[in-house]
């Protein structure tokens, strides 16, 4: 029996792989369960695992062919009689397909799971023994320490570790950079040393640093940004918070701030101007039907981006107190996994921290990011009678993928969010959903 | 290839046994006219009648002697203890005599039975109804001891204990029995004894994990991958013998060990394999190796609260990668 032997999904956010090393030539005996093929994707590099006893007759896609998941790229002749494999002794390589590790049903009907509680002081040392982990790599007569592979490794190829630069904790030299020593023929400091000069510090960056380095790097050469910023007169709303501050914080038990007001204001007009919540997925615009709002929250770690679901459809007080919890979280580091997931559009209130003007880096793969920067009093020209009145000012910058969104489109979700702030004043009730009608010009 | 829930897994591989092998039996409590506080055994008594499914008094040490003694006589008996929290009256019989029978007869009697024992926690079980008891059992030379997490594992392994020659301890974790659902080929497979797998494959660390908690660390890993780091999952699914060389190949490649268990740290599974990383990985580790388990308390809270704090959860264990990747 022929049988067409197809590339399998290996991760739901993989479409595609490239072919590595074939292991076996058409003609060969296969066993089920041998390593057929290299498989390297962004994510793993893996053996493809014969599917079947028998025989190849045929290779579809060669070394350095990217191939999409599911496509076939071999064929190979089974004998009709499968035989169950002895047990053996050595250790597993190949992986389960995902169907037969399964997947775990949503509302199974049993107890919790214990998956959705955020505390993770447990995950640090359940036996109170914090010394292993957190030891330096410097003993207490002052020489350096290093791990077992790394000294061996290092003995084996002759390697000086004077001459490394470590990338660990604390400076400690890793396996990783043993190897890369003992790949470049030197040491892995030699690339750097152009740049280093003695007294300078190098710093490993956290997995969340890298993290954003890869994801800005990610959207700023994949997405073609335009930006575009607008004037808001925010007077009106300055005294709404005055007015209102004291009453509105004994009543729902949370601070007001501008961040809920704007939140709604932007869900809204997200709601009205959909292509501006979208993303550009293998060529296609994708309108998301869900508006859930990002909101960057600086931490000492780095930028996070907590995300209020369904932003769209909650109140104000609902909304500052979301805001409230999420930002807390964030900044003791106890965000959760579904604290961060989702995300259609991203709201940044850069001003906080003085700004005036954001040219942002959009959250990749979504299609816009707005900026709400510092409100600073300013003279301003009152057109009506040509006087000059002192008023709160605040510029709204929104940076966007110019694959999906032109300026018109920009500019018309950009107008509607300014409508909507400049039309706040005493008398706005923070529980009304506030109704944004698309501006036609 | 049909889905199936892990307890169907087990009731399926344990009715096409019962097909295929006039000696399998079943006994336990409410095995019979009940099908089994867990419906493992649904349908069962009016398929292969009371002689093969047989329903016992609510005496543990009865329901294993029994089967030990229809064991060394012929038959191939499992025996279901209705929750590992019961298990306890028949540790002398587990314990003191099944293990012992092939020692102790110089090999002329062994005892081909299988026993049956949901555990585990995360299902509001409390005191009663959540232990986890593997370690007892992985402690006994002549008992084998596995645990599956997935519905193909389960059937796998199920079918090799009901055919081992020797008795073998079948943990099924409660948790998992409804809400892991996977692909269940359905013709006949046997999965051999003492073989871990690697259900992801990594190059920054491995944790080493069974049962339920494979599901959370799967989870972790794939949220770890995220950030960059790549993890490799190897499920152990054999607690006695425990598969050495699969733990030994994937650590000495990674360079770094994370071991995740529900049950408590202290001489634990966990420090068996910490122990095996110890001795023949010394010279490729890069890290030290780190464990993630619950507090060390008696029993699983019954408070929701206090119950979901207790169990090691996908953010807690993510939390583990992250630190012992960053080292």
């Amino acid at each position: 029996m022929v049988l067409k032997i197809e590339l399998p999904h290996v991760g739901e956010s993989v479409t595609e792989a490239e072919i590595g090393k074939w292991l076996k030539s058409p003609g060969d005996e296969i066993e089920k369960y041998e390593p057929l093929v290299e498989i390297v994707t962004d994510k793993v590099s893996m053996e493809l695992p014969a599917p079947a006893s028998g025989v190849l007759t045929k290779i579809l896609a060669v070394e350095g062919d990217t191939v999409e998941m599911g496509a076939v790229i071999a064929k190979m002749e089974t004998s009709d009689q499968e035989i169950e494999s002895e047990p053996e002794t050595s250790p597993t390589t190949a992986t389960p397909p995902a169907n037969r590790i399964g997947t775990l049903v949503q509302g199974a009907n049993v107890g919790p799971t214990g998956g959705e509680f955020l505390d993770t002081s447990l995950a640090s040392s359940p036996t109170g023994d914090k010394s292993t982990t957190n030891s330096p790599p410097i003993s207490a007569d002052g020489r350096q320490r290093f791990s077992p592979v790394v000294k061996r490794l290092g003995a084996k190829h002759d390697i000086d570790f004077n001459t490394l630069t470590g990338t660990g904790r604390g400076g400690r030299v890793t396996k990783d950079d043993v190897l890369a020593a003992i790949n470049t023929g030197t040491s892995s400091s030699a690339p750097m040393t152009e740049s280093v000069e003695p007294d300078d510090q190098v710093i490993k960056p956290s997995a969340i640093r890298r993290t954003i380095a890869e994801h800005m790097v990610k959207s700023k050469t994949e997405i073609p940004h335009a930006w575009s910023a607008i004037e808001v007169d925010v007077t009106g709303m300055v005294e709404w918070r005055v007015t209102n501050k004291s009453s509105f914080e004994k009543k729902h038990g949370v601070r007001l701030t501008y961040l809920p007001v704007t939140l709604a204001v932007v869900s809204k007009a997200l709601k009205s101007n959909p292509q501006i919540n979208s993303s550009w997925v293998d060529g296609k615009i994708i309108l998301k039907t869900a508006i859930n709002v990002g909101i960057a929250v600086a931490t000492e770690e780095g930028l996070v981006v907590p995300v209020v679901q369904d932003s769209v459809n909650s109140s104000i007080p609902v909304l500052a107190r979301q805001l409230d919890q999420a930002v807390s979280r964030a900044r003791k580091s106890k965000l959760t996994l579904d604290d961060v997931r989702g995300g259609t559009f991203t709201l940044n209130n850069t001003g906080a921290l003085g700004s005036i003007l954001s040219g942002a880096i959009i959250n990749h793969p979504q299609a816009a990011i707005l900026t709400t920067e510092a409100i600073v009093k300013r003279p301003m020209v009152n057109s009506k009678n040509d006087t000059v009145e002192v008023r709160s000012m605040m510029n709204v910058c929104l940076s966007f993928d110019h694959r999906i969104i032109d300026g018109a489109e920009a500019m018309r979700f950009l107008l509607a969010v300014k409508t909507e702030l400049e039309a706040i004043d005493v008398s706005f009730d923070p529980g009304d959903a506030i109704d944004v009608k698309p501006i036609t010009n | 290839m049909p889905e199936q829930n892990l307890i169907e897994a087990v009731r399926e591989t344990m009715r096409s046994e019962m097909r295929r092998d006039e000696s399998v039996i079943i006994l336990g409590e409410d095995v019979g006219a009940h099908g089994g506080v867990f419906l493992a055994t649904d349908g069962f008594i009016e398929e292969f009648g009371e002689d093969r499914v047989i329903d016992t008094p609510l005496a543990e040490s009865l329901i294993c002697g029994v089967a030990l003694g229809a064991a060394v006589n012929g038959m191939r008996p499992i025996a279901e203890i209705q929750f590992a929290d019961f298990v306890w009256p028949a540790i002398n019989q587990l314990v003191g005599e099944t293990a012992r029978v092939r020692y102790g007869t110089n090999g002329a009697k062994t005892a081909p039975m299988t026993i049956r024992i949901p555990y585990g926690g995360g299902v509001r079980g409390g005191l009663y109804h959540s232990q986890s008891i593997e370690v007892l059992f992985s402690h006994t030379p002549g008992l084998t001891v596995v645990a599956p997490a997935t519905s193909y594992d389960a059937k796998g392994l199920l079918a090799s204990a009901i055919r081992a020659n020797d008795p073998v301890i079948v943990l099924e974790h409660k948790r998992t029995y409804r809400l892991v659902k996977g692909n269940v080929p359905s013709e006949d497979y046997t999965i051999p004894i003492g073989q871990a797998e690697i259900k992801r494959p990594g190059t920054d660390l491995t944790v080493v994990t069974y049962g339920l908690m494979l599901h959370y660390v799967l989870q972790a890993a794939e949220a770890a991958a995220a950030e960059g780091i790549e993890v490799e999952v190897l499920d152990l699914r054999t607690l006695r013998p425990l598969d050495k060389n699969s733990i030994v190949e994937s650590v000495s490649r990674t360079g770094k060990a994370l071991i995740v268990q529900e049950d408590t740290l202290a001489v634990s599974i966990s420090s068996e394999v910490a122990a095996i990383i110890a001795e023949r990985c010394f010279f490729d580790l890069d890290g030290p190796v780190t464990r993630l388990g619950p507090p060390e308390i008696p029993p699983m809270p019954f408070s929701p609260l206090m119950e979901a704090e207790f169990m090691p959860s996908p953010e807690k264990i993510l939390t583990a990668i992250k630190k012992l990747a960053d080292i």
